[in-house]
């Protein structure tokens, strides 16, 4: 039955390339901690992927609480910190999960760098991989701002003055983030929000797609 | 491929015919070196199992330590100590160094981190030889074990220099009272200064906590208010009469009692 949906579905789309690369094809031997243990250091890029799913899934279940605006964004986190069933471990783990993302990945750069794993014909995907680094840090940041407490306010105006002292187009980047030459207020904490749900994760999500079609297309990298 | 005349079409798409496609066999397991395995369903198999442990510790961390939460944004407080997440500490404190601030912002809130960014991002061309071994590479083995001893450095210095106690107390989360601003005692603790340090609605902050539910007789809040506390509160505030300072300790030790 289902190799018969699979044939009737694959005579259509010829979905055999894309289940070959997606699912059927080799795990070399000097990446499978199951033959050499220290090769575990190849899990840190999956893991890196493993906790940005917890993030997108924890995320989405946030904005089912989360209200952007000065008003309510700080009452809307403390209820669903407080009030909401388990709301204190989604949340827990979108905050502890942006910790995480941040190591894993700074351990898989690390792996790839002093492995020399990056060098031809592998550039392309270290670029990809340091861009999705930055968008990282960006998510990182706008982040921070959300739940308007003390903390977030003042850790935004700090960071807005480094974006600030950018030659030539500081103060443009600055009106750009912050929506007003010197107020850090409704409208910056509306920008942060979009920019943080909706534009870095669209930019993350094709750099990624980028990151995982190259891997496929060349490979792992061989041992050392 | 096979193009051109000849080809065969699943309708009129672009699919090519089933009886005309090319197998797409997968390379036998034997043909590779060394101890190979299928991803799918084996080693996904040990990955799952992975994830899962690394989920259960994820989850115990977060049962642990429940996320933060400061009282709602102030943007009138201006005695706040601000510090952003963790991984950007060591850039905060880049940004105090003398040559790094106030004339020289550039340096350090561009140039530094440009290059070691725009170094890290270019690395592929910088160190564009045919060696991998790190050891048979030492100037790009070096540059980021150096990066990596300035940025560990830096996070450091700035969870080092960062008053803890003082950032616990200007971000609580103070129950919210109703404070009588018209009371003898309010307008005491305004003449002597207290509201300087502990804030307009008693709230604390920085450098002093909050007034609000200490839980302290009025002879205790009389003594401290005369004699000080623990070094960071100086004796001699109160500068009034015994009078005053009965009905100040009263009014304070009256803030959010139960």
């Amino acid at each position: 039955m289902l190799n018969k949906i699979y044939d009737w579905v694959d005579e259509r789309l010829d979905i055999t390339p894309m289940w070959r690369d997606i699912a059927d094809h080799e795990v070399p031997e000097h990446v499978n901690p199951a033959h050499h243990f220290s090769a575990f250091v190849y899990c840190f890029g999956g893991l890196t992927f493993f906790v940005t799913v917890i993030q997108i899934l924890s995320g989405m279940f946030l904005t089912m609480y989360y209200v952007p605006d000065i008003k309510n964004a700080w009452e809307s986190v403390f209820y669903l910190q407080n009030q909401v069933a388990f709301g204190q471990i989604v949340r827990g783990m979108h905050h502890w999960g942006a910790s995480l993302v941040l190591v894993m990945m700074f351990l898989h750069t690390l792996r790839v760098f002093f492995q020399g794993a990056y060098k031809k014909p592998r550039e392309l995907n270290w670029i990809v991989g340091v861009l999705i680094f930055f968008v990282m840090l960006g998510l990182g940041f706008t982040g921070y701002l959300l739940p308007w407490d003390m903390k977030a306010l003042f850790a935004t105006k700090v960071g807005l003055q480094i974006a600030e002292a950018t030659p030539f187009i500081g103060s443009y980047v600055k009106i750009l983030l912050s929506g007003h030459e010197t107020i850090v207020g409704a409208q910056t904490l509306t920008r942060f929000f979009a920019i943080h749900v909706f534009f870095l994760p669209g930019v993350l999500f094709g750099l990624m797609a980028a990151h995982f079609v190259m891997i496929r297309r060349q490979g792992i990298s061989g041992p050392l | 491929m096979h193009k051109g005349k000849g080809m065969k079409f699943v309708g009129d798409s672009r699919v090519v015919a089933p009886e005309a496609r090319k197998p797409m066999l997968p390379k036998d397991y034997s043909e590779y070196p060394g101890k190979t395995e299928a991803f799918w369903p084996n080693f996904l198999l040990k990955e799952w199992m992975v994830g899962a442990v690394f989920l259960v510790g994820f989850l115990c961390l977060t049962v642990a330590h429940p996320a933060p939460l400061e009282r709602i944004a102030d943007p009138t407080d201006t005695g706040y100590i601000p510090l952003p997440d963790w991984y950007f500490l060591f850039l905060y404190q880049l940004l105090k160094y003398t040559y790094a601030s106030g004339p020289y912002t550039v340096i350090g809130a561009m140039i530094i981190p440009g290059l070691a960014f725009g170094g890290l991002l270019l690395a592929p061309f910088l160190d564009n030889g045919p060696e991998r071994r790190a050891s048979k590479r030492p100037i790009a083995t070096g540059a980021m074990l150096l990066a990596l001893a300035a940025t560990v450095f830096l996070t450091w210095q700035s969870v080092a220099t960062h008053d803890w106690a003082a950032a616990e107390r200007q971000g609580k989360i103070v129950e919210k009272v109703d404070i009588d601003k018209t009371a003898e005692g309010y307008q005491i603790a305004k003449d002597n200064t207290c509201l300087t340090c502990h804030g307009e609605n008693l709230q604390g902050g920085a450098g002093a906590p909050t007034l609000i539910g200490t839980g302290l007789k009025p002879e205790e809040i009389a003594k401290i208010a005369k004699e000080g506390k623990g070094g960071k509160m100086p004796p001699g505030i109160f500068k009034g009469d015994d009078e005053q300072l009965k009905k100040l300790s009263e009014f304070i030790s009256g803030l959010g009692a139960k």
